[in-house]
């Protein structure tokens, strides 16, 4: 197989890695970057455990190839906040009990940032919209949603103290 | 087109564990070097809550702080038996072994600490925060870590514990067919309120309100998760799960998410749960099992639901928009 190099930005550090062609963003991560935080379920792009950022909007890492991937700016869950650090949806799903076996969980929560990137103030319609691709077999969704709405009910309080 | 409305309810007795040849599980306990207390199982935790509920356990009889427990499930070749989590009976028989476990563990605890101390292991007490102190006098006191310590380099004793829990097997009467397959039960009632298509067939879950009585709940914010998701789920078995009707040859089974439907987050009825405690006199701190019963009483409150809607009774899941048109049409025949 042929390899081609691609350089992107990778949670905010310039990455060059050389990858195989055809071969996923999904790997690359998990395969040779060893970022586990990235699920892969179907490989086939109907469960959404894959999703990672791209330029901002939401995308399945299993249908996405690598070597599309060039002068990109990808965000994995392992971006998300500093070490150590939690972000809100982070800290939402964690004191909403928003997780059981936590396999769609960080796809749910790079989905849902992507929503409140766009929009700071979802309605839960809205929500469910955002994460109607990701499929979690676990929760029953409800405190999915809730967590989520949550945790953007929170960041909007210290926008609005800064104004 | 019309939509109907309907309500229905149903209620469940549910046992915990099953009678198998016998229903045992183990659990071994030890100290480290630095008073964390491994507990050693074969039992798998796949996403409801195990080892936070057998850390709670564990930490409440030992009187340590949850943080110092470490639950160890990694390999059921080497590991104390364990009949597996299904059932519905991990919390009751794993949760009892790591009880007696935990009570063996305690006891060296505290006669190493009442060596320490120069007092009598019997006037100890632990704070629940990491330390032992004499009852009444708690600046006579030593850290965990530290007994921890001294009973591993000075002493020379382990602090372990073993524990089981065995539901021997029960054989049926003859004459009468009897048997006690199960020594607690736990019982629910959900009332569902649905919506009908009469025209397409199809059903909405509108709510499902639920009363559990589960001995007691050692984790609530758990036990609320556990009825949520099996709400879900029963709400899958009772209109959703099958090849039909969406893909109509049954050689295509279902083989990946696209074809397995279940209700998306969009399809989700409004919950309500209440949760009632009757302690079970042999469950760990009374909780009996809350896992399985959950998918339920959700089904057949749904099929009431729809019986109340437009008439039609289907008696085979899942209930289907074809199944519920058939019904409605033979009402009008
Ligand atoms: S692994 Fe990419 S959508 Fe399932
Ligand atoms: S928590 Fe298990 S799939 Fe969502």
């Amino acid at each position: 197989m042929t390899k081609v190099p691609v350089e992107f930005t990778l949670n905010t550090r310039e990455q060059n890695e050389f990858v195989e062609t055809g071969s996923t963003l999904l790997s690359a991560l998990r395969d040779r970057l060893g970022l586990y935080g990235t699920k892969a379920g179907c490989h086939q792009g109907t469960c959404g455990a894959c999703t990672v950022i791209i330029d901002g909007e939401p995308h399945l890492s299993c249908l996405t190839l690598a070597e599309r991937c060039q002068g990109k700016d990808v965000t994995t869950l392992e971006g998300l906040a500093p070490a150590g650090a939690l972000h809100p949806l982070q800290q939402a799903f964690m004191d909403g009990f928003a997780a059981q076996c936590g396999f769609c969980t960080p796809g749910m929560i790079l989905a849902a940032k992507c929503l409140l990137d766009r929009n700071p103030d979802p309605t839960r319609d809205e929500v469910v919209d955002a994460i109607s691709g990701n499929i979690c077999r676990c929760t029953g969704y409800e405190p999915i949603i809730a967590a989520i709405l949550t945790a953007a009910q929170g960041m909007r309080k210290p926008a609005r103290k800064r104004a | 087109m019309t939509r109907k409305r309907g309500r229905g309810m149903a209620a469940v007795n549910y046992p915990t564990g099953m009678n198998l040849g016998g229903d045992p599980s183990q659990a071994l306990i030890h100290a480290t070097t630095t008073g964390s207390f491994v507990v050693t199982l074969s039992s798998v935790d796949l996403g409801q809550g195990l080892k936070t509920v057998m850390a709670q356990i564990c930490a409440e009889t030992l009187g340590v702080p949850t943080d110092n427990v470490i639950i160890d499930t990694a390999d059921t070749d080497t590991g104390p038996h364990c009949m597996g989590t299904f059932a519905s009976r991990g919390t009751h028989r794993i949760g009892n072994a790591i009880i007696m476990a935990a009570k063996e563990a305690r006891a060296v605890m505290l006669e190493v600490a009442a060596e320490e101390l120069e007092v009598d292991a019997g006037d100890l007490v632990t704070d629940g925060a990491g330390a032992i102190h004499v009852k009444g006098s708690p600046q006579k006191s030593i850290s965990i870590f530290n007994v921890a310590l001294a009973a591993h380099f000075k002493h020379g004793k382990s602090i372990s514990g073993r524990g089981i829990f065995l539901q021997p097997r029960s054989y049926p009467e003859p004459e009468t067919g009897k048997m006690t397959p199960a020594t607690c039960y736990a019982h629910a009632c959900t009332v569902a309120e649905v919506e009908v298509d009469t025209e397409t067939g199809e059903v909405a879950v509108l709510s499902l309100k639920s009363a559990y009585e589960v001995g007691r709940a050692l984790n609530p914010r758990m036990v609320e998760q556990q009825i949520i998701g099996g709400a879900w789920m029963g709400i899958s078995h009772a209109l959703y799960e099958t090849t039909e009707p969406y893909y109509p040859d049954r050689a295509h089974g279902p083989v990946d998410f696209n074809q397995y439907l279940m209700p998306g987050p969009g399809d989700l009825p409004e919950f309500a749960n209440v949760v009632i405690e009757r302690p079970a006199a042999d469950g760990p701190f009374g909780a009996k099992g809350v896992g399985e019963m959950t998918a339920n009483s959700p089904i057949p409150a749904i099929a009431n639901a729809i019986f109340d809607a437009v008439g039609v009774r289907v008696d085979s899941l899942p209930i289907t928009p074809e199944k519920v048109l058939r019904g409605i049409r033979a009402l009008n025949a």
